[in-house]
């Protein structure tokens, strides 16, 4: 049984609300690149340059990437053999609380849906437990802005509708997210599973290396095959038309229910933040 | 084609140009994102004067991040637009002269920029330190308790827009996809 204190878990989620948010990761900036190089439109060269000035400029003076930092999304994956001393769920609260304070972040999180009087420092942070075998927890903090967010969607499709039913709700989500998302987008898709559990895969799955494609040759083959065709709907960066509109589609799937096919399209803005620690 | 233009402006200005042009606005905007409009159609509703002057002047939907110690203002990129729609129009008809935010409009808000030549420019979304870097001032007047949402007078130089919806009502977000796409 390992030891780990609370205090530990609040420090390392402060830095990484402060780093996803001046600092995209690598396999993104690879990303940036290789969609830059292939845009034909004039003015879509002019967003991918503009974006990427952006990047340097919020890496270098420590200026948000952008104004919505988000919504901190965080996954813990604790190891079984892994003992805490104090509360996890504060310690993360914390940690989040500090980072988008000492950070200069934006507070964009209201305490009641409804009646939305802001917390005024970004909490409660949305945080999912796994438990895992090992003594390490691994924290992925992915602070999701609501510009992409607003335009996600869950389809309950049936089975008859199979592959064919898939492409065309994911295309569907792209095509009415169009320039409100902030594109070039990453797309992150959950199938299988229940309601809820193919939209958690749709987050999962944006947190996953662009440059890593599905173990599953099927799966691998549809993640490629719906990157074309997002990117034959000619939204273009920034919307303004062109042949980049997505720089990834990661799909992740679980086992479903014999009457059931959910589809999960969680949208992503470029600005797709995430930041992993293990501990 | 690229363009200098002075804000605010007269519409005459603004009449020559066109969707997809790409113009640096200098001079001096005003923020305003969704609560901040809710409370400025409640003041219309009640018959009081709104914060500041809605003729001519131009609204740029956007929350900034805060400030760094000597910065007038932290990351400062455009919100999404359509959330605003609703409350639009009115502001067209008052007069307004533009407005500056990020993706779709309503018809009702296309066809009050066409019955008012008014104008929608986008800025890109997700580029708010790059923003940051075109506003010289930065000032609360009003709604101080909404935070992020309170409306500020920025003055802003060389900030770079692209003409989404012209006074005629072009919108390049329709035209300029039809152009790359593949059936």
């Amino acid at each position: 049984m390992r030891e780990i204190n609370a205090t530990q878990i609040t420090e390392a989620v402060k830095e990484m609300c402060m780093e996803a948010n001046y600092r995209l990761s690598d396999d993104m900036k690879k990303q940036f690149d290789i969609c830059e190089e292939k845009e034909e439109s004039p003015l879509g060269k002019m967003v991918f340059r503009q974006l990427q000035e952006n990047l340097i400029i919020a890496e270098e003076e420590e200026i948000p990437i952008c104004q919505d930092t988000g919504m901190a999304v965080v996954f813990l994956s604790v190891g079984q053999d892994v003992h805490i001393t104090g509360n996890l769920t504060d310690a993360v609260n914390e940690g989040v609380r500090q980072g988008y304070e000492q950070g200069y972040l934006r507070k964009s999180v209201v305490k009641d849906p409804l009646e939305r009087e802001n917390t005024k420092d970004n909490t409660p942070a949305v945080i999912y437990y796994d438990l895992v075998p090992g003594d390490r927890i691994e924290v992925v903090v992915a602070p999701k802005g609501f510009g992409s967010e607003n335009m996600s969607r869950i389809f309950m499709l049936k089975p008859a509708d199979g592959i064919e039913g898939v492409k065309k709700a994911i295309l569907t989500a792209v095509a009415d997210a169009g320039p409100n998302a902030c594109p070039p987008m990453v797309i992150g898709v959950g199938i299988g599973g229940t309601f809820e559990k193919c939209a958690w895969l749709a987050k999962k799955a944006l947190t996953r290396n662009l440059s890593v494609r599905s173990s599953i040759p099927h799966i691998r083959d549809l993640e490629e095959e719906l990157l074309v065709k997002i990117n034959d709907l000619g939204i273009g960066p920034g919307g303004l038309g062109g042949r980049i509109t997505a720089m990834a589609v990661n799909i992740e799937t679980y086992p479903t229910h014999i009457a059931g096919l959910p589809v999960a399209v969680n949208i992503c803005c470029h600005v797709n933040r995430h930041s992993s620690r293990i501990i | 084609m690229e363009y200098h233009l002075q804000v605010p402006f007269l519409k005459n200005d603004i009449k020559t140009l066109k969707s997809g042009d790409y113009v640096y606005l200098t001079g001096t905007i005003y923020t305003a994102r969704d609560a901040a409009h809710k409370r400025m159609e409640e003041t219309l509703n009640e018959g009081r004067e709104l914060p500041f002057q809605i003729k001519d002047n131009v609204i740029y939907y956007m929350g900034p991040s805060p400030a760094r110690e000597g910065r007038p203002i932290g990351s400062a990129g455009p919100t999404t637009s359509s959330r605003m729609d609703r409350y639009t129009p009115r502001l067209l008809d008052l007069g307004m002269g533009g407005m500056i935010g990020k993706g779709k409009r309503s018809p009702e808000v296309v066809e009050a920029i066409v019955r008012n030549h008014s104008i929608y420019f986008a800025a890109i979304g997700g580029a708010g330190a790059l923003f940051s870097k075109k506003i010289i001032e930065s000032k609360v007047i009003a709604y101080d308790d909404l935070g992020a949402e309170a409306i500020r007078e920025l003055k802003i130089k060389d900030f770079p827009v692209i003409v989404v919806i012209d006074s005629q009502g072009n919108n390049l977000y329709e035209t300029e996809c039809l152009k790359y796409r593949k059936e």
